[in-house]
């Protein structure tokens, strides 16, 4: 299988303090066709991946390591030659459908956006093409003309994500898409998304904390603790048989549905010391 | 429904029924009646756990709201050990609040900044003039550490915290006036995993020892299983079922509780 994206040794710290790692020697890789989950608590470093990937961290992080997308090393690329790769081969969800969309325009002008941008498409050609985006993701296509306030936030989502698919992207990165959502939408557009990627033969990055959405959607799991990939497997042995202690005590926090387990909070302090061991 | 045959009935609701007037339209001109509660009968059982269950706009929050009187209700009645807090006074119904408490879902947005631990846990005691200085002071202590603090966290301000100990302040907060009831509305949702894992082993121990009701609002179904004893399932203002929670998840008879149920997310690879 074709491999997307590989990530060497990518380290990211705030640029006046070098010692504190935010990310310390994350290494991954992602194949076409397959998603693959990064799963961790607040602050593990997940979020900082995906925004390492696209040239989006904040100006007072600095980052090194390898990040190759398609054989070559985006990490070295300007802002410019970015621009190119950012919306066009790779595109991004992030988690607040309400936030990431202009109010003030259309969402059929906010999808044409990246189209033209790339592509060049104008006039009825990107009008054939935007409605045919919101046929992809489940919107009436009279809604090209609506504002992000006419819809509702599973809809926001969904038109999120006909942005993030328009120019057919090699890897589309999810950034907890569902966490702000409704659990029947949240059903829905875990489904949809599952479609798309096996539809486009997209590889997904889907960041989340949520080890039901890892059930219902990851090929492969990673987990991230205070920065570091602590495993990585397909999600059979990650959910079955996990190795690592932190694994192991993160998903014994996990509620489950038939409400037997009894729920184990982490603990930190015996962690620490085990970790040498693992 | 179910009969008075477990426990006894600490508050009841009977035929709530609330209706909002809502702009719309771009500008807001326009007049739409939302009915936030349509008809909404509910009994929550001295020292057990009844779930509030439904997706935003369902009426779950108004539905809590109305019960601790802090919106009136169109029509409709709550009974609080048999006495209707419509019909109590302002300084009455103060009296009968402190037996009403609540735990917010942001643990960010619910504690005042400028005020310290210690002042935020203690001012229900000086509203409702709870003892002398000292004793007050005692009280936040030992609930503080009741909930897994430090007595000397009392003079620390919130912005110290992380989300899971703020949320501890939170049912500090609540529970030092030895509330009958306390009302929960998603109170891990804010939370990662293993902190909510932590704070509901804590809700669970503290039900226990202070014999306490708990109306647990939440859109979590796993966690409703976990927590709760009964649930209302709630749709557009409507209750569409309730009853036992094993019962319901085992076998949900309304299409809406199926569907909810069907959404949990990992519930086909479990």
């Amino acid at each position: 299988m074709a491999e997307i994206l590989n990530i060497s040794n990518l380290t990211i710290t705030p640029k006046n303090e070098p010692n504190r790692f935010l990310v310390k020697d994350a290494s991954l890789s992602l194949l076409a066709g397959k998603t693959t989950c990064i799963v961790g608590e607040s602050g593990s470093g997940k979020s900082l991946t995906a925004l390492s990937i696209m040239g989006l961290l904040s100006k007072q992080l600095q980052s090194t390591g390898s990040v190759i997308f398609k054989g070559q090393d985006i990490a070295t690329l300007d802002n410019k030659a970015l621009q190119k790769v950012r919306g066009a081969k790779i595109g991004m969800i992030f988690q607040e459908p309400m936030t990431s969309l202009n109010p003030v325009l259309t969402v059929g002008y906010q999808i044409g956006e990246s189209l033209t941008a790339h592509l060049g498409l104008k006039g009825s050609g990107l009008k054939l093409r935007v409605e045919s985006l919101l046929q992809q993701v489940g919107i009436p296509m009279e809604r090209a003309n609506s504002y992000p306030d006419e819809l509702s936030g599973g809809q926001r989502q969904r038109v999120m994500i006909a942005t993030s698919i328009a120019c057919e992207p090699a890897l589309l990165i999810a950034d907890e898409p569902t966490t702000a959502l409704d659990m029947t939408v949240q059903a829905q557009i875990l489904h949809l998304l599952d479609e798309l990627k096996t539809r486009m033969n997209m590889a997904m990055l889907f960041i989340t904390h949520d080890f039901g959405v890892v059930a219902d959607i990851a090929d492969d799991v990673i987990v991230m603790f205070r920065g570091e990939i602590v495993e990585t497997g397909t999600k059979k042995q990650i959910l079955e048989k996990p190795q690592h202690p932190y694994t192991k005590a993160l998903l014994a926090c996990v509620p489950d549905y038939e409400g037997r387990k009894q729920l184990k909070p982490i603990d930190y302090a015996w962690l620490k010391d085990s970790k040498v061991a693992a | 429904m179910s009969n008075t045959d477990a426990g006894n009935i600490i508050l009841q609701a009977n035929h709530l029924v609330k209706t909002y007037i809502q702009s719309s339209g771009r500008f807001g001109f326009g007049k739409a009646q939302v009915r936030a509660l349509d008809d909404v009968s509910i009994a929550l059982k001295e020292g057990s756990t009844l779930a509030i269950v439904g997706e935003s706009g369902s009426g779950k929050s108004t539905l809590a709201r109305c019960l601790l009187q802090l919106q009136p209700v169109d029509s409709g009645e709550v009974l609080f050990q048999g006495q209707n807090l419509a019909k109590l006074d302002a300084q009455s119904l103060r009296a009968v609040r402190k037996n009403l408490q609540m735990v917010f879902q942001d643990p960010f947005a619910s504690l005042n900044p400028r005020m310290h631990v210690g002042e935020i846990v203690g001012e229900g005691l000086l509203i409702h003039g709870l003892g002398s200085v000292a004793e007050q002071k005692n009280k936040v202590y030992q609930m503080l550490e009741r909930v897994g603090l430090k007595a000397n966290d009392a003079l620390k301000y919130p912005h110290q915290f992380s989300g899971g100990q703020r949320q501890r302040i939170g049912i500090a907060r609540a529970l030092v006036l030895e509330p009958k009831i306390v009302v929960c509305d998603e109170p891990v949702s804010a939370l990662d995993v293993s902190v909510q894992a932590q704070i509901l082993l804590l809700l669970k121990e503290l039900q226990v020892e202070m014999n306490l009701s708990y109306l647990f609002i939440s859109h979590d179904l796993r966690v409703v299983r976990h927590i709760a004893d009964e649930m209302v399932v709630m749709h557009k203002g409507k209750i569409v079922e309730q009853g036992n929670v094993v019962e319901i998840y085992n076998s949900p008879q309304q299409p809406y509780t199926q569907q909810l149920l069907s959404a949990i997310p990992g519930r086909k690879a479990a």
